[in-house]
């Protein structure tokens, strides 16, 4: 079997794979990584995004042996080294962002891949942007609150 | 899914000799291919990722028209193509999602040829070439019914070359879950005359609406099409539309491509 | 009271921290050591005679342990529905049974006959496909009327018919309801479809079971919404592993919807495969394998009639319903189509007459059990669908209808037509409420603002009243339940004056371990991050029946009430103790016991040291130690009502509906979180505008799921939502309850649907479309074939 290099939340990393051991796969079971999670098989509801090379991808739909060398973030890496939590993850504590929690670690890395990208996002492009990933709780109102406000903007309407 | 074995050539020569093996099968973002894969659907022997092959990204404006490498993500050629097409470079931004867009490319889609893919209206419509390892095949001998085109199995897209019309624009009409076009129709004008090409609606695959064109070519109006409307007798019906709906989509989604082409 | 994070504070959710930071524990997220893989061989057709099984080659597979046939299974029992159902003529209910694996038949694509244990998930998938099954298709039943019409073509051929049952309620009602009818100056009749639902709870099904050889113990982790519930059913119905024996866990569960209340066949299997391999075994569910495999929800079609005077005042409502069941007889799902369903059927109203007829029906689909609402979204559906359709008919605005028949607030406790006896609420309050937040008399200017970017504008209104907090056993026993449907708390001060609260219900999105402290903190007057919420464990909770029917903060909150309640008796005896006097001379307040009139007091800390270090106890009148448990069974359903108002743009091209703006007055009674509770109701929202727009599990003539995947199977995305606008401050509280809550997590998905589908027709009506109905899910397809008809 293969084994592959990736430098996951920047650290050094190594797991030896089939070649048709996905990505998210790779990170659940060979690095014991369970954060990002797995919801559907044809890649459609965004809970496995992860970060590869600085790009969202669905990490389900992209091979390990394909992330060989690559640079890997996923939600474990994405609070404060202290601990605490970053302007987004505590945004979506403060706007009730999430309920069940099984599609957070995706919203979370496409919130941040949208904000880096876009600081100040209209509603409009946040809910678009969101197109690829799917909650099936919140009726995404709690999570397009958190990214306003996570970019210092005020949400349409109030929590509670 | 099927074990496979897995090779990621840096050449374009040895990609095309690793594709001529028995079983062989492009990888290029994988976006649609391992989907299909997890579902047992496809059972490729060797796997040739194509993402590192060299020469093949990037989108390049420096010649007549706009050359796109085939492993460019459908997110670069939203980016980058958007002040010289800004017609493709929103279709490419329509494509999936975010995430899909990071990795799903150019090449990948038209090899594929999903008969409600976006990518292939652009490139009928826009009169494309789609230039392979081994020859240049204009758009319209490329496509050749669903799923179909007229690629060789060692062949590879190694850029796609689109003219840039006078006008043109592409609306898609999303399917609520797959998110792909339910029926997309783009429009190009171009010194040659209208093209109008319609994704979606066909079991055939990516067409030409030739109806409109003729129309359109003495009026390039939303009113010259008013009450036109294509034949729906071949068109799929599913789910999510009939035929007759998808027939009235692409009167629809015609016009309002004419009215929005810039 | 403890002003900030008590009662009606609305505390950020604790739990959130560790979803934030990637560190929740769900159940696929488990690996004990040695763990195999389990993948199941599922039917490929909808009916089908199983006439051999070679399972040799599988069993040579690389990795593979074991394979499991539905013949290793023919001894144990079947799992069984909780609800007992009388037909109309005194017969029980036709209950096939349904086996751990197929046995014989299968009976809907997708039904499991084999299972292979292997060392890797994908070892077990391959030898999956080298099981030799040699299966004869046979004719399928789908179609409900089919399946009712055709006697030759039968689901289950042991039982004669495709008919579960045909159930009248109140059946004594029918002849004055139909001479009602018959007399009525005005009749309304409307046909309607309740569209099939996959609940698609985004963590997909997964269940570890294992086995301890030493002690006999087995271990199930498993996505459930009510661990115990799924223990008892395992050990008394299904495995006979006694239930001291069997520990059932939930972990981190990721939504459920009603679709994880069940017992699965899956879940037996994995424990009985651990216990003949000495090893874990580990089932983890694609999403293509959940379309197939989970309870769906819905597929109801009906035909309602409401019969009324010419100015609008109800006469009768009637109703003839046909409720698929699938295939087998899931847990709940023949009490979601009777007594979840029927006994809505009067709505807010104060009608006279009320008849309501179901026939459950068999068919080749997956079985169908109750999902978010649970037979109440359907009775809403079907009631304010036709009271719309009467209004255009009169001439009478849709608002003033129901008004006009509304119960009014001094008419509690109000016995309904349908059986129920409310206990409070105020319709009228929240109908003034609606309109004043939807500014609902801008609504004309809006429209006319549409017109002009060429869309048809529509409002639709609704009314909606559910029945929750399930459910009183009393009531719930003679209706046929086989369970009780209490729930239980159990409130462990620990000597270092810290609490566990071990709670029967469980929370997957809920928030439990935010909003139950808030109850115990407000009454003992302590620090709410003092008190951990212990849930979901059955080794180490007590007996409670789980979470649905939002009935979780209605009776499990009451539950932790009444504990706590006993939790304040007993440590006013040992304060009292402490302070030498009568225990009648002491009061409660704030944390601290003190002696009416004098100055001597003692904290709640010093009282929980004090009851662990009994030096000095009276022990023949005091007990050492500070725990206690409450069971809370209801006094009787709680009646959430609320009024809705949605307003939709329609692209008369296309066909294509956008939600404009949806706002939900809701009456849940007493709010503990309201941050809580808003988020569940716009979650509710987003499931029930999904039901009336998008979301169909839809299957061809021959049973195959054409919806089968989320490539098309639509649910809401964010772009498809507008700001969904909530509201819960025109309260009226619960009278029979402790905390004083109704519940609040179906209402959305209750009160949505008919309010979309009035948007939309209303739409459709003022652009001069003579539409009075289209079927859910309303697409743009639909509704362009009902502007083109």
């Amino acid at each position: 079997m293969p084994t592959i290099s990736m430098n996951v939340n920047g650290i050094s990393v190594s797991a030896e794979v089939e070649n048709r051991t996905v990505l998210s796969t790779a990170l659940r079971e060979n690095l014991g990584m369970t954060g990002t999670h797995v919801g559907c098989d044809t890649s459609q509801c965004g809970a496995c995004v992860v970060h590869v090379n600085g790009k969202a991808v669905k990490s389900c739909t992209m091979f390990a042996v394909e992330a060989d060398g690559a640079e890997v973030a996923t939600i474990e890496g994405q609070a404060h080294s202290d601990g605490s939590l970053n302007v987004i993850q505590q945004a979506f504590q403060d706007h009730h962002g999430l309920q069940c929690g099984f599609c957070t670690p995706g919203m979370i890395m496409t919130a941040t891949a949208l904000l880096r990208d876009n600081p100040k996002p209209t509603e409009t492009e946040i809910r678009d942007h969101l197109e690829g990933n799917i909650c099936r709780c919140t009726g995404y109102q709690g999570i397009v609150n958190a990214i306003m406000a996570a970019s210092g903007q005020k949400p349409a309407i109030a929590a509670e | 899914m099927y074990n496979f074995e897995f090779t990621k050539p840096k050449t374009i020569k040895d990609a095309a000799k690793a594709l001529a093996a028995d079983g062989a099968q492009a990888l290029g973002g994988g976006q649609t291919l391992l989907p299909t894969m997890k579902q047992r659907l496809a059972m490729p022997e060797t796997l040739v990722s194509l993402t590192e092959v060299d020469g093949m990204v990037g989108v390049d404006s420096r010649g007549t028209g706009l050359t796109i490498g085939g492993a460019t993500t459908h997110a670069q050629v939203a980016s980058d193509a958007a002040d010289v097409y800004p017609a493709l470079a929103g279709l490419a931004a329509g494509i999936g999602d975010p995430a899909v867009r990071n990795r799903g490319t150019i090449g990948g889609s038209l090899a594929n040829n999903d008969p409600a893919a976006c990518y292939p209206a652009a490139a009928l419509a826009s009169g494309a070439t789609i230039t392979t390892n081994k020859r240049d095949i204009h758009a319209v001998d490329y496509f050749q019914g669903m799923f179909e085109t007229a690629l060789a199995e060692d062949e590879i897209i190694t850029a796609v070359q689109f003219p840039i019309p006078q006008a043109g624009n592409y609306q898609k009409f999303v399917q609520p879950a797959s998110r792909f076009a339910l029926v997309g129709v783009f429009v190009a004008k171009t010194a040659d005359g209208v093209r109008v090409a319609v994704t979606g609606a066909s079991g055939s695959g990516v067409y030409r609406w030739t109806a409109a064109e003729t129309a359109l070519n003495s009026d390039f109006s939303a009113k010259a099409i008013e009450g036109l409307s294509d034949d729906p007798s071949e068109m799929i019906t599913d789910l999510h539309g009939t035929a007759a709906y998808r027939a009235h989509l692409v009167g629809v989604l015609t016009r309002r491509a004419v009215t929005a082409s810039r | 009271m403890a002003a900030d994070g008590g009662m009606g504070h609305a505390t950020k959710r604790r739990e959130d921290v560790r979803f934030l930071v990637g560190r929740g524990k769900y159940c696929d997220d488990y690996v004990p050591a040695k763990t195999s893989y389990c993948a199941f061989a599922r039917s490929t057709v909808a009916n089908g005679k199983i006439k051999s099984i070679n399972t040799k080659a599988a069993a040579k597979m690389p990795g593979v342990v074991a394979v499991f046939t539905g013949d290793d299974f023919v001894e144990v029992g079947g799992n069984p529905a909780g609800w007992l159902i009388n037909s109309r003529d005194g017969e029980p209910m036709k209950e096939p049974k349904r086996p751990v694996l197929a046995h014989g038949k299968v009976r809907h694509v997708g039904d499991a006959y084999a299972a292979v244990i292997a060392e890797t998930r994908e070892q077990a998938l391959d030898a999956v496909e080298a099981i030799e099954a040699d299966i004869q298709e046979l004719d399928a039943v789908v179609n409900m009327a089919d399946a009712l019409a055709n006697t030759k073509t039968l689901v289950h051929d042991e039982i004669g018919t495709n008919q579960c049952f045909d159930w009248g309620w109140i059946e004594d009602n029918r002849a004055a309801t139909d001479e009602a009818i018959k007399n009525a100056p005005h009749v309304t009749t409307l046909e309607l479809v309740n569209n099939r639902l996959v609940p698609n709870a985004l963590e997909p099904r997964c269940s570890i079971g294992e086995y301890d050889p030493g002690t006999g113990d087995y271990k199930l982790t498993t996505t459930s919404q009510n661990p115990h519930l799924t223990r008892l059913l395992i050990s008394a119905f299904v495995m006979g592993i006694p239930e001291n024996k069997l520990t059932v866990h939930a972990p981190d569960v990721g939504g459920g919807f009603g679709s994880k209340i069940y017992h699965y066949g899956e879940e037996a299997l994995v424990l009985a495969a651990a216990k003949k391999l000495n090893r874990p075994v580990k089932w983890t569910s694609t999403r293509t394998e959940a379309f197939l495999s989970d309870a769906h929800g819905r597929d109801h079609v009906t035909k309602i009639e409401l019969a009324c005077e010419k100015d609008g005042t109800f006469i009768a409502f009637r109703t003839e319903t046909m409720a698929n069941v699938g295939a087998y007889l899931s847990n709940f799902s023949t009490a979601t189509p009777t007594f979840l369903h029927g006994t809505l059927m009067a709505g807010n109203y104060t009608v006279p007459n009320v008849y309501v007829n179901v026939k459950a029906v068999f068919t080749n689909t997956a079985p169908v059990d109750a999902y978010r609402g649970a037979g109440r979204p359907e009775a809403t559906f079907s009631l304010e669908r036709v009271i719309d359709k009467a209004a255009r008919e009169l001439g009478i605005n849709p608002i003033e209808i129901r008004r006009k028949n509304f119960i009014k607030p001094d008419q509690y406790p109000y016995a309904s037509a349908a059986g129920l006896e409310y206990d409070s609420g105020n319709y009228d309050a929240l109908m003034d409420g609606l309109e004043k937040l939807a500014d609902i008399s801008g609504f004309e200017a809006r429209c006319k603002e549409s017109a002009k970017n060429g869309k048809l504008r529509g409002l639709g209104i609704n009314s909606y009243i559910e029945a929750c907090g399930i459910a009183p056993s009393n009531l719930v026993g003679v209706l046929g339940s086989r369970v009780g449907l209490y729930d239980a708390a159990t409130v462990r001060v620990n000597a270092t004056g810290n609490i566990s609260v071990m709670v029967g219900a469980h929370s997957h999105g809920q928030g439990h371990e935010t909003a139950f402290p808030q109850i115990v903190a407000d009454m003992l007057g302590v620090d709410p991050m003092s008190i951990e919420i212990v849930h979901g464990d059955t080794s180490k909770i007590p007996f409670g029946m789980g979470t649905y029917g939002s009935r979780s903060l209605a009776v499990c909150g009451s539950a932790v009430f009444r504990a706590t309640e006993k939790i304040i008796a007993k440590a006013t005896l040992i304060a009292a103790h402490m302070m030498e006097d009568k225990p009648d001379n002491v009061d409660f307040d704030a944390g601290e016991f003190s002696v009416k009139g004098t100055n001597k007091k003692v904290s709640f800390g010093e009282v929980a040291l004090k009851a662990y270090i009994p030096h000095d106890f009276p022990l023949e009148s005091i007990e050492p130690g500070l725990e206690e448990t409450a069971f809370y069974d209801p006094a009787n359903f709680t009646y959430p009502s609320g009024a809705y108002g949605c307003e939709v743009e329609v692209d008369p091209e296309t066909g294509k509906v956008d939600i404009c703006s949806m706002v939900a007055m809701d009456d849940f009674g007493t709010v503990v979180n309201p941050l809580i509770v808003t988020g569940q109701v716009q979650g509710g929202l987003a499931q029930g505008i999904g039901q009336a727009l998008l979301e169909h599990g839809i299957y061809d003539e021959n049973g195959q799921l054409l919806s089968g995947s989320f490539m098309d199977y639509a649910m809401p995305r964010a772009d498809d939502l507008p700001n969904l606008v909530v509201d819960h401050s025109h309260a009226t509280t619960c009278t029979h309850n402790p905390i004083g809550a109704k519940g609040c997590g179906e209402a959305g998905a209750i009160g949505s649907p008919p309010t979309v589908v009035n948007a939309v027709v209303d739409a459709l009506q003022r652009g001069g479309f003579d539409v009075e109905h289209i079927d859910m899910p309303v697409s743009p397809a639909r509704v362009w074939a009902a502007m083109n008809e």
